[in-house]
């Protein structure tokens, strides 16, 4: 454990125990993400995907552990790390456009009281670009549909221009092609060498999307690469008995997995 | 002490009690503010009735002013419905226009009639005991308390009529609703009781002692139990109490009595915040530090169970390392382990060594796998 | 009107009104957004301790001595409820509800005890109770607007840290802001709001000049700045027009009437506000309505002529209307399809065009 690799990684979480009064919702977890993947949080309901991710942000009191983010504490490489809310976090009836809500990605590097510029916008608007919702700019957000709503979210981390994304299920409630467009879209920036951790509820989807995993039921049950760590054996201790059943026949691991 | 001060702390300890009855529901079913909602929006109606009775005391003010409540909650709930507004804004949008209107009205028309704005708000439980009820020549008591005494045996009655449905309509509405109990009656119910009270309560105490009356006593009651049963008993006690304890401050200090009561609900309620056993946050901040060690042992056997046997054990069973992994500053993780050794969670290999190998004791291994377990 | 600038008086009260409108007017906007409309109601009750405790300190009725009692205590009790909504069970509606009436009680048991040690000498303590709008005069009018304006000010300059917010709070964390003390600083701002408005509208109708404006401006538009302008400018004439009314006769008191106007100017927000209002909701409604039935008749056409094999074989009126409810008004719709070239009129009825066939063949798309 003491060796030291070169290069640290991106994030590394050391026994991490969050707890809500009497309950614990996170238990001890360990977890070691390297630089440049795209990897996926799965878990079934109420196995502590979102606090995860929230605690990684600092959002919640932890009650022990310990996390780094490329070796350093998270107020030192806040502005590397960009975030993705669920969708139903914020009131969609707020008076304001969808440039607006992705300028809002800038805020933070802004400072006090100066205002977004030329230059926020013309991010903003390339930000929307790469998420295919340059013409709705100046839509209110109300008038969006779920799908919109998520890629408008996206690019508001897009304009962050962070080397970390954490994303709490980005797919959550959208079409199939915008299913598509916003996979595309974390692979492009894995290529480009960002690094990438998504809470996600689609266990066949795991294998196709994603190249790292990570099995949480308020413990961690394994993580690593998909074909290493998603294991039928894995999702059945992640899981529980709650798996009806598993076609073991795929090398790559199950893909049908069906809650009663 | 006079036997007017008997009378006024007897229909103070009346008050409190009527309105701690459909006061538990309101905040239960976070509905608190629309006691606030109703006792200012029934002022029309008592306005209208009075204007059509020249008379206070006519029932037919009680009735008024429980219709205008009811209909306050309708053009809520219109405003809701609307989807333009939320339930708050539109809360907050009714009961001052309907509040103004009354003011406009006594304004405007009552002149110098014994029907004023400072009356409605205020109230002065002191002159109560002035307006006699006399019945075949005799004087029978305060009518004040004959009336409140009536709108507290009704609530009694509702509640204990409809009890079963209040609770499920409160706890699971769509329950309720699957059910054919009509949370929507029920809601409706409840809401005209509230009126009833407010306005039975309003000429004695004044509206805003009407607010802490329902709400204060009851969100005490809420931090000192888990039943709905002891909750109302308990919020109808802790509200004759804040009454009683009020009326000796009025008298001591010679101040508004009203004022005094809802001050006494309002010293009650911090008591309980403070020290209720469970809810308290005095009792909270000890549990959180009790847990805390707790926690601490069971994280340290976790630790130690969850890379026992493996070759990385060596660096992770040793004290110093917790400080570094589970962030434990050097003193508390010193204290954990001797709470976990004296608990006989754990033994260390070397009582001397500063940063020796921790192993778990059997038991300690036991614990461990059971917090795993019950996870 | 002419009255408005000529009589001094009239001309305080209208400015007074005008000021406190615009104030609680802006602010109130993030009081609605975020879902506090209440929160006005608990702070302007829990004001009036701190205006007793003022007075009791100072000695005499000094406005701005008393505005800090007020502010204070509004912020306390603010504070007060933040702590024990966080701390316990307790629901954010009870504590509202519970600080209000209690802090009331408070400040009623304050102003006893200041009657009986200093007689009538306190008379101008109780037009906190209701406002008092028509003893404004000029030193009023500038110290409401001194601090009002500062608000105001201090809105503009974090609008985009108020902004996220009242939007998303929790993200405007990892962006490293410190939401909590930009939340305390909003809370401050409204108690400003709320202190300035106490003398003119009094405790109990405060809570309508922070959400009735909001709650109508926004029906207007979808931009946070003209909804905060909008709620400014209807919280203006909700105050002139309420004091210009109760100049014209007695026993009509001003406070009261801005209330009822700004209830005025809300319903019609709410009936006649384009795009959101009910009125334009009702005719989209109608509209679509209108389309259904004309694109039923088509497709109507279309299944009585393909029970003959021949999409464009013409059919009577009557069996046109035989497919559906007496209520269904199928000679206006026909009428109307053909002056779209949709059907035509035929020897033996009506039958569908080739533009209306192909308009058959999307709308079947459309609706399976």
């Amino acid at each position: 454990m003491n060796i030291r690799v070169s290069d640290p990684a991106a994030i590394e979480v050391r026994d991490l125990t969050v707890a809500y009064r009497d309950k614990p919702v996170l238990w001890d977890i360990d977890l070691t993400v390297p630089s440049g993947v795209l990897m996926a949080v799965v878990g079934p309901n109420g196995a502590g995907k979102t606090t995860f991710v929230k605690a990684l942000l600092d959002l919640l009191k932890i009650s022990a552990g310990r996390i780094r983010f490329f070796g350093s504490p998270y107020e030192a490489c806040r502005q590397d790390i960009a975030y993705v809310p669920q969708r139903g976090s914020v009131d969609w009836d707020f008076p304001t456009s969808v440039l607006d809500v992705v300028m809002m990605g800038r805020y933070g590097q802004l400072g006090w009281i100066r205002r977004p510029g030329r230059r926020e916008r013309e991010r903003a608007r390339e930000a929307l670009r790469r998420v295919g919702m340059e013409d709705f700019a100046h839509r209110q957000i109300r008038q969006l549909s779920g799908g919109q709503q998520q890629r408008v979210f996206l690019a508001r981390a897009l304009v962050q221009d962070a080397r970390i994304y954490l994303m709490d299920e980005p797919l959550q409630g959208v079409d199939a092609v915008t299913e598509r467009a916003i996979i595309d879209l974390l692979r492009e920036l894995r290529e480009r060498g960002r690094t990438l951790l998504v809470v996600h509820h689609d266990l066949q989807t795991v294998t196709e999307y994603f190249d790292h995993v990570m099995l949480l039921n308020v413990r961690r049950i394994a993580s690593g690469p998909v074909d290493e760590a998603f294991t039928p054996d894995n999702l059945r201790l992640a899981y529980g008995g709650r798996i009806a059943f598993l076609r073991s026949a795929d090398a790559a691991g199950p893909s049908d997995a069906i809650a009663p | 002490m006079t036997q007017g001060e008997m009378e006024i702390q007897l229909l103070a300890v009346v008050v409190a009690a009527a309105c701690a009855l459909p006061g538990t529901f309101l905040v239960l079913r976070k509905m608190a503010m629309m006691s606030d909602a109703i006792s200012h929006a029934i002022l029309p109606g008592i306005v209208i009735a009075f204007f059509l009775t020249h008379n206070l005391n006519s029932p037919l003010l009680i009735l008024a002013a429980a219709a205008t409540g009811v209909l306050t909650v309708m053009l809520v709930e219109l405003l809701m419905s609307t989807r333009l507004v939320r339930e708050d804004a539109a809360i907050g949008l009714t009961f001052p226009v309907l509040f103004s209107i009354g003011i406009i009205l006594i304004a405007r028309f009552a002149g110098d009639v014994h029907l004023d704005t400072d009356a409605v708000l205020l109230g002065e439980p002191a002159f109560a005991p002035f307006d006699r009820l006399i019945v075949g020549g005799r004087d029978i008591g305060p009518r004040a308390l004959y009336i409140m005494s009536a709108v507290g045996l009704a609530n009694v009655a509702f509640i204990t009529l409809f009890y079963k449905e209040l609770k499920i309509a409160t706890f699971d509405a769509g329950l309720a609703a699957a059910l054919g109990f009509g949370p929507v009656l029920i809601h409706y119910g409840l809401m005209t009781f509230v009126s009833i009270t407010a306005v039975a309560a309003f000429d004695a105490v004044g509206s805003i002692l009407v607010v802490a009356m329902m709400v204060a006593p009851s969100a005490a009651a809420y931090l000192l139990t888990d039943r709905l049963r002891d909750m109302i008993l308990l919020s109808v006690a802790l509200g004759a109490a804040s009454a009683v304890g009020g009326f000796q401050m009025a008298r001591l200090f010679d101040v508004s009595i009203a004022g005094a009561m809802a001050t006494a609900s309002g010293l009650v309620f911090l008591a309980v915040w403070l020290g209720a056993p469970r809810y308290g946050i005095l009792a909270g901040r000890q549990r959180r530090i009790r847990q805390k060690w707790e926690f601490a042992e069971t994280m340290l056997a976790i630790h130690l169970f969850n890379h026992e046997g493996l070759p990385e054990a060596d660096i992770e069973h040793r004290i110093g390392h917790l400080e570094e992994h589970l962030s434990w500053e050097r003193d508390f993780a010193r204290r954990v382990v001797r709470r976990a050794q004296s608990n006989g969670l754990v033994q260390r290999t070397n009582d001397e060594d500063e940063d020796d190998l921790l192993a778990l004791t059997p038991q300690g291994r036991k614990a461990a796998s059971e917090a795993i377990e019950n996870l | 009107m002419e009255q408005l600038f000529s009589d001094y008086t009239l001309r305080m009260v209208a400015l007074g009104s005008a000021v406190l409108g615009i104030v609680s007017g802006g602010l109130g906007t993030y009081a609605v957004l975020r879902g506090q409309s209440l929160l006005g109601d608990a702070i302007s009750h829990a004001a009036l301790p701190g205006i007793a405790i003022a007075f009791l300190l100072t000695g005499g009725k000094t406005p701005l001595a008393l505005m800090i009692g007020a502010a204070l205590a509004g912020w306390l009790a603010t504070l007060w409820i933040m702590s024990v909504t966080g701390t316990t069970r307790i629901k954010y509606d009870s504590m509202l509800a519970l600080t209000l009436s209690v802090f009331f009680g408070i400040g009623l048991v304050l102003l006893t005890y200041i009657r009986q040690r200093a007689g009538a000498a306190q008379a101008g303590l109780d037009t906190f109770l209701f406002g008092q709008a028509s003893s404004l005069v000029r030193r009023d009018v500038v110290t409401m607007a001194v601090p009002g304006g500062a608000a105001l000010l201090l809105m503009a300059l974090f609008w985009k840290e108020l902004k996220l917010l009242a939007f998303d709070p929790e993200f405007g964390r990892t962006l490293g802001l410190p939401m909590r003390r930009v939340d305390l600083f909003l809370t401050a701002l409204l108690v400003v709001a709320i202190v300035i408005g106490l003398q003119t509208v009094g405790v109990v109708l405060m809570s309508a000049m922070i959400v009735a404006p909001a709650a109508a401006g926004r029906q207007w538009t979808d931009t946070l700045w003209k909804m905060v302008l909008l709620s400014a400018g209807f919280g203006a004439a909700a105050g002139v027009t309420g004091a210009v009314l109760s100049s014209t006769g007695t026993g009509l008191p001003t406070g009261p009437l801005i209330v009822l106007c700004m209830g005025v100017i809300m319903v019609l927000s709410l009936l006649f506000a384009p795009n959101r209002g009910l009125a334009a909701r009702h005719l989209r409604a109608r509209r679509s309505t209108g389309r259904f039935q004309l694109e039923t008749v088509l497709l109507d056409l279309y299944a009585l002529g393909m029970q003959h094999n021949d999409p464009l074989r013409p059919h009577p009126r009557g069996a046109v209307q035989a497919m559906r409810a007496k209520e269904v008004p199928v000679d206006r719709l026909l009428d109307r399809l053909e002056k779209d070239g949709l059907v035509r009129r035929a020897a033996s009825g009506w039958a569908l065009t080739d533009a209306g066939l192909r308009n058959v063949e999307t709308l079947k798309e459309e609706r399976t």
